[in-house]
C-alpha cells in the first residue's frame, strides 16, 4: 500500500474537504508545489488557483481557492483558504472605509468617555428589564 | 350591544400584537437553526488555524512576531460585537454591562481605550458615550461575510502594529444553548500560547518566501477568524434570544387576552342583569 497523508481544506465559512491523499498540488506564492507524504514542515502563502488532491486509487479532486495559507506537517496538510479576494491595497481600502464610517457615526458626540453616564444608562436598561420581569411574573400568577 | 366596546377594541389590538410576536418567534426559530449550522461550519477553520498557530508557538522560529510578545499596557482596544436589531431580550444590555465592567478595570488603572463596533446596537451604544471609536461594521445581515470584517479588524491590528494599543479584546455572546447566552470577553492580542511537549526536538518550518510575511498573514487570518467566529456565534445567540423573548411575549399576550375577556364577560353579565332587573321592576309596577 502506498503512503498517504491527511489533508484538510477549510475556509472561514465552511469545511471544504477532509480526507487522505497520496499527493497534493497547491499554488504556493513562489510557484506551484507538489507535496508528498512525510514532507518537511512548511508554511507558505498561496496565490489564487487550483488545489489538486490525488486520492488513493488514482482519483483526483480539484478545488479552486482565492488564496490563503498552506501548512505542511509530515502527516497532515492544512490548507486555509481565503473566502474573499485579498490584496494589501484592498485591505487598506477596507480599513479606511471602516474608519470613515466610525468617524461619521461619532460626529457631534462628546470628546471624552463618560463612564458615569454609561453606567447610568446601563442601570436604567437593567431596571427596565427587571420591571418587565416583575410584570410578567405578576400576570403569570 | 354598546357594553364593553373599549374592551373589545383592546382585545383586538392585543390579538394582532400576539400574531406579530408569534410570527417573529417562528422566524427566529428557523433562522436560529441556520445560524447554528453556520456556527458549526466556521468551526473547522478556527480549529485548524488555531492548531497551526499552536504549532508555531512550539516551533523555534528565527523571527518572533510582535503578536506573541507581552507589552506594558498603556492603551487597549476592544472589539464589541452586538446584534444589528433589537427585540432580543436582554442580550445586548447584558453584553454591554460585561464590556463596561471589563473596560472599567482598565480605566481605573489609567489605561486608555479604543473601540471597534460590530453591529448597529454596539455602534449606537458606543456612539452615545462619545468615546474613541476607531472603526465599525454594521448591517452584517444573517449571513455575515468575512470580507466585511477585514477592514475593521485590520484597523485594530494596524493600531497594535504601530504601538497605539498594547492589548486587544473581543467582546461577544458565547452560545451555550438555546436558553443560555454567555457574554464573553476574550483576549486576542498578544496571543495566549500553550507550550506542549508534542514536539520534543528542535524544529522549525520552512518558510516561503520568508518567515515575516508568512507569519504576518497567518496571524492576521487567525485574529480575523476569532472575530468572525464571535460574529457568527453572536448571531446564533441573537436568534435564540429573540425566539425566547418572542415566545414569552406571545404567552403574555395570551394571558392579557384571557384577563380582558374575563372583564368583558363580567361587564356584559352585569349589563344584562341590570336590564332584567329594570324589566322585572317595570312589570311589577304595572
Amino acid at each position: 500500500m502506498s503512503m498517504t497523508v491527511h489533508v484538510d481544506i477549510v475556509s472561514a465559512e465552511k469545511e471544504i474537504f477532509s480526507g487522505v491523499a497520496e499527493m497534493v498540488f497547491a499554488p504556493a506564492e513562489m510557484g506551484d508545489v507538489g507535496i508528498a507524504p512525510r514532507h518537511a514542515p512548511l508554511l507558505t502563502r498561496m496565490k489564487p488557483g487550483e488545489v489538486r488532491v490525488q486520492q488513493p486509487g488514482g482519483e483526483e479532486l480539484d478545488f479552486f481557492i482565492s488564496g490563503g495559507l498552506l501548512e505542511v506537517q509530515p502527516h497532515v496538510i492544512t490548507i486555509l483558504a481565503d473566502t474573499a479576494v485579498r490584496a494589501v491595497d484592498l485591505d487598506e481600502a477596507a480599513v479606511l472605509q471602516a474608519k470613515e464610517r466610525a468617524e461619521a457615526a461619532m460626529q457631534d458626540k462628546q470628546a471624552t468617555m463618560d463612564y458615569a453616564k454609561a453606567q447610568v444608562e446601563l442601570v436604567q436598561a437593567a431596571a427596565q428589564l427587571q420591571a418587565i420581569d416583575r410584570i410578567r411574573k405578576r400576570s403569570g400568577a | 350591544m354598546a357594553v364593553g366596546k373599549e374592551i373589545r377594541e383592546k382585545i383586538k389590538s392585543v390579538k394582532s400584537t400576539q400574531k406579530i410576536t408569534r410570527a417573529m418567534e417562528m422566524v427566529a426559530a428557523s433562522k436560529m437553526r441556520k445560524a447554528q449550522e453556520r456556527m458549526e461550519g466556521s468551526r473547522p477553520y478556527s480549529d485548524k488555524i488555531g492548531a497551526v498557530v499552536g504549532h508555531l508557538a512550539n516551533a523555534h522560529p528565527e523571527y518572533r512576531h510582535s503578536y506573541l510578545n507581552e507589552r506594558e499596557i498603556k492603551r487597549v482596544g476592544y472589539i464589541i460585537i452586538s446584534s444589528d436589531r433589537g427585540l432580543c431580550g436582554g442580550l445586548n444590555v447584558n453584553l454591554f454591562r460585561e464590556a463596561i465592567r471589563d473596560v472599567k478595570s482598565h480605566h481605573d488603572n489609567g489605561v486608555e481605550i479604543d473601540y471597534t463596533a460590530v453591529g448597529s446596537k454596539a455602534l449606537g451604544f458606543l456612539g452615545r458615550l462619545g468615546i474613541n471609536l476607531v472603526s465599525e461594521a454594521s448591517h452584517l445581515g444573517d449571513q455575515p461575510e468575512m470580507a466585511t470584517l477585514i477592514g475593521p479588524v485590520k484597523a485594530m491590528l494596524d493600531a497594535y502594529d504601530e504601538g497605539k494599543i498594547d492589548r486587544l479584546y473581543v467582546v461577544y455572546n458565547k452560545f451555550v444553548n438555546t436558553m443560555t447566552q454567555q457574554p464573553t470577553v476574550r483576549q486576542v492580542l498578544p496571543l495566549e500560547q500553550e507550550k506542549s511537549d508534542e514536539f520534543g526536538h528542535h524544529w522549525d518550518y520552512i518558510y516561503e518566501p520568508e518567515a515575516k510575511p508568512v507569519m504576518d498573514t497567518l496571524l492576521q487570518r487567525y485574529v480575523e477568524s476569532i472575530v468572525y467566529q464571535g460574529v457568527v456565534e453572536n448571531i446564533a445567540c441573537e436568534m435564540s434570544a429573540r425566539m425566547v423573548a418572542m415566545k414569552s411575549a406571545t404567552d403574555n399576550a395570551g394571558d392579557l387576552i384571557n384577563d380582558l375577556e374575563l372583564v368583558y364577560n363580567k361587564a356584559r353579565q352585569t349589563a344584562i342583569t341590570s336590564e332584567l332587573a329594570d324589566i322585572v321592576g317595570g312589570a311589577a309596577a304595572v
